[in-house]
């Protein structure tokens, strides 16, 4: 099971991850149409991009919007889990030997201690969204069935990967179960709500251009 | 039953039509007509497709549901945290489910979506700048309801309003002759106190086109000639067309995307016409917009600017007292606590968050912010329409709770609002909950206020 997981069938899914992210990503600018959606892109380019910078980079920033500071707990739930969810899976050292096996390049890797950190940081910052989103009346609505299905699946990659490390006794067991789920996170982002992974920065920029544009982005910026 | 005899999918063609949907009273038999609709799904779902692209398509497809909308919509706050008010689940369960059903949905469902659309939904686009992904839903309900529009789904007043500008281009049955009457009028009985007064109508080349909102033509025309004043005293060289003056757009709430067209184009047309140097609009945030942010755009123009540079009335208040073309007698400045209303139109929708503070340093002594403010401010409560729909009184007055926490904690008495829309709020709450407070427009506290320079006075 672990030979076929890790074997052609991750190649295919890291083909399907990328390819699929760039297509939506070329569909979504392709599919911008400045009489639709009442913003002229093109004659104003450059206030376009200050805004979509802005708008970018201040959303990334923890505490960086008006937003952001609105909900200090979700917000540190939120980063803690996000950051461990990009950070970890690319500077983990058993994941940088197997870059280094199979592509022949020199990855880094970061210490395990500070992967630890993070992925424990983002299970659980993981596990506080879970439980916003069904105790909060307001998550609760517009909780769907693929909602909970997508939390189960990253919190269960995140815990089996953590296990895996340090109970050596099911060892197999759990390093499956993180290899499969890694697999389907791949496999269905580009047609899942995952797709922010890449459409976040998409609807990002858009937005910071419609307000550098047109919603006065040319008077004053907007403080987000 | 497809179409009713005036709720329909038609939109207003004549002044027959026009007086039909007046004589019903309140819509009574306008709404009980709309129960009997028929939805053309199919025209609905070629619609969505056709207009429908990325930006939209992606916002529908990837909220993440996680609710951080809900808190920055002052509906949702005002209603008890009702879950049902968050943004996000407003928008999913309206043209969310319209998309997902390809347009087959029942007449129920469409007047469920108007209700939501109107009485659920200001437009203000607060919620917007909230969402981690940029989703604003202000936008996409003012989407909604255009397809809500082309269906006959529009509240009765609205249909109404965007008949007015179909057939009068002004939201009110105002013709050029009446304007310009007005016009004439307000001067002749302002030219004891102001001699050499005028107001300058279609005169070419002008350094400023003054526009307004069309209740001041007809309802409160004192607003014109505080204009013709200041525009005096500050020794502007201006004028007003006698056709297109008129920059709202209650089409622009209705979703009658046609009707905001033939209103735009007018008013461009008088620029073209006349040739000024600039425009100045009146104290109103929506004509801003519709004239200003939006207009361009329904015009089809691609730079998405009007055919001159605009300026709403705070900007050229500000400029004037900076510049000193308008000076204030300190000894005049407003004493009490005062607060200030931000227009979501021409602050948080078109950057004009500044201007309002450059006047409140120039004319107040203790100028007292809300909290939030600026591009974070709420709605006065009354936007998008929501001030003029019978319908929905009951909600809107809900609605006016949270200006009414928000000035209350500045301690102020009196509120400045330069805009139509929220000096309406403003006056509806202090009417419904007596909070004790006085709203003003910029143009009669600057009067009071201003320098007049010796050879603009009356001789003795």
């Amino acid at each position: 099971m672990y030979e076929i997981l890790t074997g052609p069938l991750l190649w295919i899914a890291f083909a399907v991850f990328f390819v699929g992210l760039a297509a939506r990503v070329v569909l979504y600018f392709l599919g911008l149409d400045w009489r639709l959606d009442r913003v002229a892109y093109k004659p104003h380019m450059a206030y376009g991009l200050k805004g979509a910078f802005r708008s970018v980079y201040r959303w990334l920033l923890p505490f960086g919007t008006y937003s952001w500071r609105a909900k200090p707990i979700f917000t540190v739930m939120f980063f803690a889990f996000h950051i461990g969810l990009v950070i970890v899976p690319l500077f983990l050292e058993g994941h940088a030997v197997m870059i280094r096996n199979g592509l022949g390049i020199n990855w880094p890797a970061m210490p395990q201690i500070l992967a630890d950190v993070l992925a424990i940081a983002a299970l659980a910052g993981g596990l506080g969204i879970a439980v916003r989103r069904l105790v909060l009346p307001e998550v609760r609505i517009l909780t769907d069935f693929k909602d909970i299905m997508l939390l189960v699946l990253i919190l269960t990659l995140l815990a089996s990967g953590i296990i895996a490390t340090y109970h050596t006794a099911n060892y197999s067991f759990w390093i499956t179960l993180h290899v499969l789920c890694g697999v389907i996170v791949l496999l269905t982002a580009p047609f899942t709500k995952l797709s922010h992974i890449a459409l976040f920065f998409c609807t990002r920029i858009q937005l910071g251009m419609d307000f550098g544009i047109k919603r006065g982005g040319m008077k004053s910026n907007f403080d987000w | 039953m497809p179409e009713g005899t005036i709720c329909n999918k038609r939109p207003v063609a004549s002044r027959e039509d026009l007086d039909a949907l007046l004589a019903d009273s309140n819509g009574k038999k306008y709404y009980a007509e709309m129960e009997e609709l028929d939805v053309d799904a199919e025209k609905l779902w070629a619609t969505i497709q056709k207009t429908m692209k990325s930006r939209t398509k992606t916002w529908l497809d990837i909220c993440a549901h996680c609710g951080l909308c809900a808190d920055s919509c002052f509906l949702y706050s005002v209603n008890g945290r009702d879950p049902k008010q968050v943004p996000s689940y407003k928008i999913q369960s309206t043209l969310g489910e319209i998309v997902k059903k390809k347009g087959n949905v029942t007449n129920e469902f469409m007047r469920m979506c108007m209700d939501t659309a109107w009485s659920k939904c200001t437009c203000c686009n607060r919620c917007g700048s909230f969402c981690p992904y940029g989703i604003d839903m202000g936008v996409m309900f003012g989407y909604l309801r255009g397809l809500l529009h082309s269906q006959g789904f529009v509240p009765w007043e609205l249909k109404i309003g965007s008949g007015m500008h179909r057939l009068f281009r002004a939201q009110m049955d105002v013709t050029v002759e009446e304007f310009v009457d007005t016009c004439e009028w307000m001067v002749d009985e302002a030219l004891e106190e102001w001699p050499c007064l005028e107001i300058p109508v279609d005169k070419e080349d002008a350094d400023i086109v003054y526009m307004i909102n069309a209740r001041e033509a007809k309802h409160y025309p004192e607003d014109i000639v505080e204009a013709a004043i200041l525009f005096h005293v500050a020794g502007e060289n201006w004028t007003m067309p006698s056709e297109g003056w008129e920059m709202t757009s209650l089409s622009m709430f209705a979703g009658d995307w046609e009707a905001c067209k033939m209103q735009v184009d007018t008013v461009y047309g008088a620029m073209e016409r006349l040739r000024p140097k600039r425009m100045v609009a009146t104290e109103c945030g929506h004509a801003y917009r519709a004239t200003v942010i939006e207009g361009p755009y329904w015009a089809g123009r691609p730079d998405g600017k009007p055919p001159v540079e605009c300026l709403h009335y705070v900007e050229w208040v500000a400029e004037a007292l900076e510049t000193g073309k308008l000076k204030i007698d300190p000894t005049k400045k407003i004493k009490e606590p005062v607060t200030l209303q931000d227009s979501c139109n021409y602050v948080r929708n078109a950057g004009l968050r500044d201007c309002g503070r450059i006047i409140m340093k120039h004319i107040a002594e203790d100028f007292r912010e809300m909290a939030p403010n600026k591009e974070h401010n709420y709605c006065c409560g009354g936007g998008g329409g929501f001030n003029g729909i019978g319908r929905y009184r009951k909600q809107r007055n809900v609605a006016l709770k949270m200006k009414r926490e928000q000035i209350l904690a500045t301690g102020a008495k009196f509120v400045i609002a330069p805009c139509h829309n929220c000096w309406d709020a403003i006056r509806d709450l202090e009417e419904e909950f007596e909070i004790g407070i006085r709203w003003s427009f910029l143009k009669p506290l600057l009067i009071k206020m201003l320098v007049v320079p010796e050879h603009l006075l009356p001789q003795e």
